[in-house]
């Protein structure tokens, strides 16, 4: 199958067969960061634009190291320094950034929904890198190429999240995507980090983390974000670790070879046990390794896909 | 000046009529309704294959002057009305200055008296500033001819301000239409509160917020032995609720806006802002229940609640849009393809939710073609079909949910006073 959607706002949109070409993509690509001349010509000529309006190290170096590679032209705008400060609206920052003739958007913000604004109203491709409490697709695919290449398949997995869904874009893309791909996902939080009717998008979930962790063929472990100042009922965070931290004496009640992820940053003693982030199930950094070949495959596809639509339409 | 209108079908369900008729107009009024009418008029309009009814009562229209004319004025709306076949509305308090003040509806009064193409009827606030902390003198804007007061776009939280409203209506003669929010448990929500909200990773409004504030206004009208009117129910239990109260004997009367009985909350999945509005979209179920209000009584009325806001509010993120979309334009043609045009609704019950029933509520003389009555009235070609295109949208604002719909019932002539005001 070819690739043919200009922009990529979430998982939630695309089909089972649409983001198999992503991995497969991604599969490809990732033999580049091994060479010794870590670069490909295929998007040489083209500018991608790094619009973060939150503050992100890890997604933001990641995009730009893997359009690098693709010999891409890379501009960072952040929030702080750009007009952006002034009041100038998302669109018009849009019609801007298209009229400096770039190619690709990859916008972070913290607005759910945001992505797919601008992607109304620019031509040009929109990558989402993380809207609101909404999507977070390259996490997620990211996420998804690791336990593939870990495990050999999806199909079948017993995929586990643990934290706080309610608020997390990587849960959100996540379950679009294993369901898809037909993982069986668990969710597992404190109710109150559990939204309404998630359920309803074909997952199980659980307030207990032994149960979630009993099967489970991997863990994804959430970043917890105590700033959230959701009032009284919000767990505090010694109490979390306590009732859903993920430590090395609960892994030993789970499967021996289970997989252990988290997207990053780290807050470790909250979320997850340092032996644990640092032990043998763990392939957080790998994640990381990943998210550039991933992250090189987006970029591919949506600048190619306007290529294809350019030629068309001329 | 006489003007006669031959040969359609004339649908007025105040006087029982569906049938073959003329209708005669002599300078401002309705003269006569009968079959053949030999008279010899100054004009004649061929009305025949047409429907011809009342010109539509759109209780709930925010025409935004004063204030704010970027968005509507009470001329732009009440040309986008007549387009509409909306020949009198009701212009919500929510301006600035809020109407809760002699001063201000004066100012509005003078407004409508030098603007206004269709007839504008007056809504003041039930308290100052629309806060919910002091009551505003009510007394003293009924002498100004307001016709209803409402903190629309705000609920009126103390329990015992709003018993005191309702009292000081009930002497007044007054009806009070509430909007019916607890903003505590809509919880700064902006899409129903669901599967919606969760894959939209938004803030969810609960149909509790709507319904238990629904429950609390209607015990309150019941204590105070007034009547109150719903503004714009959104949810199965709100209806429901409504029609117990009704079948109780309580006098509660309320509304449905076309976009709540005809889009689910499916619509808003893209984050299209123009399908951003308070209430929110609900369930298919929720529009069932509606739909099934409007046929067995439990809602009487339908209105557009317009709320017009310009491209600068509404072309931005989700999150920062404005609530409200417009709807005096596409009201009439969105009822009758999803009400008559589905045999939900009889045309004869279509033209009392739309224009009778709501001026029976507002007690005001409208709504009806009896001999005597002011000749507003609309010709329509029922089974003309049109798309709703942004550039042909005659409102200051293009904020419709409707954009790009193909709607059936087009309005060829608005009369209002006996003149011809629009004509397609």
């Amino acid at each position: 199958m070819a690739w043919t959607r200009k922009d990529l706002l979430g998982l939630e949109d695309l089909s089972k067969e649409e983001i198999e070409l992503i991995l497969a993509t991604a599969d490809s690509f990732k033999e580049v960061s091994t060479r010794e001349i870590k670069k490909v010509p295929a998007l040489r000529g083209k500018t991608v634009v790094n619009l973060f309006y939150e503050p992100s190290t890890r997604t933001r170096v990641s995009f730009e190291v893997a359009a690098k590679r693709l010999s891409a032209d890379v501009i960072n705008i952040a929030t702080e320094t750009s007009s952006v400060k002034k009041g100038e609206t998302l669109i018009d920052t849009g019609a801007n950034i298209q009229a400096l003739k770039a190619d690709i958007i990859v916008i972070r913000h913290n607005y759910s929904g945001a992505a797919a604004v601008l992607a109304r109203h620019v031509d040009i491709s929109v990558v989402n890198a993380g809207d609101g409490w909404h999507e977070h697709p390259t996490q997620a695919l990211l996420d998804i190429f690791t336990l593939k290449e870990k495990l050999g398949r999806i199909k079948g997995l017993n995929v586990s999240i643990v934290g706080d869904i309610a608020h997390s874009r990587v849960a959100r893309s996540n379950i679009w995507g294993l369901t898809k791909l037909g993982a069986n996902v668990t969710l597992c939080a404190p109710k109150i980090l559990i939204p309404v009717a998630i359920e309803q998008m074909g997952v199980s979930v659980t307030n207990d983390i032994d149960s979630a962790l009993k099967n489970a063929d991997a863990v994804n472990v959430l970043r917890m974000q105590f700033e959230r100042d959701e009032g009284a009922m919000f767990p505090q965070q010694l109490e979390y670790f306590k009732n859903f931290g993920i430590t090395k004496e609960r892994l030993q009640k789970a499967k021996k070879d289970i997989i252990v992820m988290h997207p990053g940053p780290l807050n470790r003693g909250i979320e997850i046990a340092s032996d644990v982030a640092d032990g043998p199930n763990s392939v957080i950094l790998e994640q990381v390794t990943n998210g550039i070949a991933v992250r090189m495959a987006v970029l591919f596809l949506v600048g190619q896909a306007r290529d294809t639509k350019d030629e068309t339409t001329n | 000046m006489k003007l006669l209108i031959k040969g359609g079908r004339v649908i007025d369900p105040a006087n029982n009529i569906d049938d073959s008729l003329d209708i005669l107009i002599e300078n401002s009024s309705i003269s006569r309704v009968a079959r053949n009418i030999k008279n010899t008029p100054n004009e004649t309009i061929d009305a025949s294959g047409k429907i011809i009814m009342p010109g539509l009562v759109d209780m709930h229209v925010h025409l935004r002057e004063p204030g704010r004319e970027d968005k509507e004025t009470v001329r732009s709306g009440t040309r986008a009305g007549l387009k509409g076949g909306v020949t009198s509305v009701l212009a919500m308090p929510n301006t600035t200055p809020n109407i809760d003040s002699i001063e201000a509806a004066r100012l509005l009064k003078s407004i409508i008296a030098k603007d206004a193409l269709a007839n504008v009827f007056i809504a003041a606030a039930i308290t100052k500033g629309r806060l919910g902390k002091e009551l505003t003198d009510i007394a003293k804007l009924k002498k100004q001819g307001v016709v209803a007061i409402s903190d629309d776009g705000a609920s009126v939280d103390s329990d015992d301000l709003m018993l005191e409203a309702l009292k000081i209506a009930k002497r007044q003669k007054l009806l009070v239409i509430s909007h019916c929010e607890d903003k505590r448990l809509a919880a700064n929500g902006l899409v129903n509160l669901g599967l919606t909200s969760t894959r939209m990773g938004l803030r969810g409004i609960s149909k509790e917020s709507e319904y238990k504030r629904v429950q609390r206004d209607i015990h309150l009208a019941e204590r105070a032995k007034a009547p109150l009117h719903i503004a714009h129910v959104s949810c199965s239990e709100s209806v429901e609720i409504i029609s117990r109260a009704k079948k109780k004997g309580i006098k509660v009367t309320t509304e449905a806006t076309p976009h709540h009985f005809s889009l689910t909350e499916e619509a808003v999945l893209g984050y299209d802002t123009n399908m951003k509005m308070n209430p929110p979209l609900r369930s298919k179920d929720d529009i069932v229940s509606i739909r099934q209000g409007l046929k067995d009584g439990a809602i009487d009325a339908i209105a557009s609640d317009h709320a017009p806001h310009t491209e600068n509010e509404k072309e931005i993120e989700f999150e920062r849009a404005e609530f409200g979309v417009i709807g005096l334009e596409t009201e009439l043609a969105v009822s009758i393809t999803e009400l008559a045009d589905s045999g939900l609704l009889s045309w004869s019950a279509l033209v009392e939710k739309l224009a009778a029933n709501p001026a029976r509520i507002l007690g005001i003389n409208k709504g009806t073609l009896s001999a005597g009555a002011d000749a507003d009235i609309i010709i329509i070609s029922p089974d003309k079909e049109w798309v709703v295109r942004k550039e042909e949208i005659l409102s200051k604002s293009k904020n419709s949910a409707f954009i790009g719909k193909r709607l059936k019932g087009v309005v060829e002539y608005t009369i209002c006073a006996g003149k011809v005001v629009y004509k397609a």
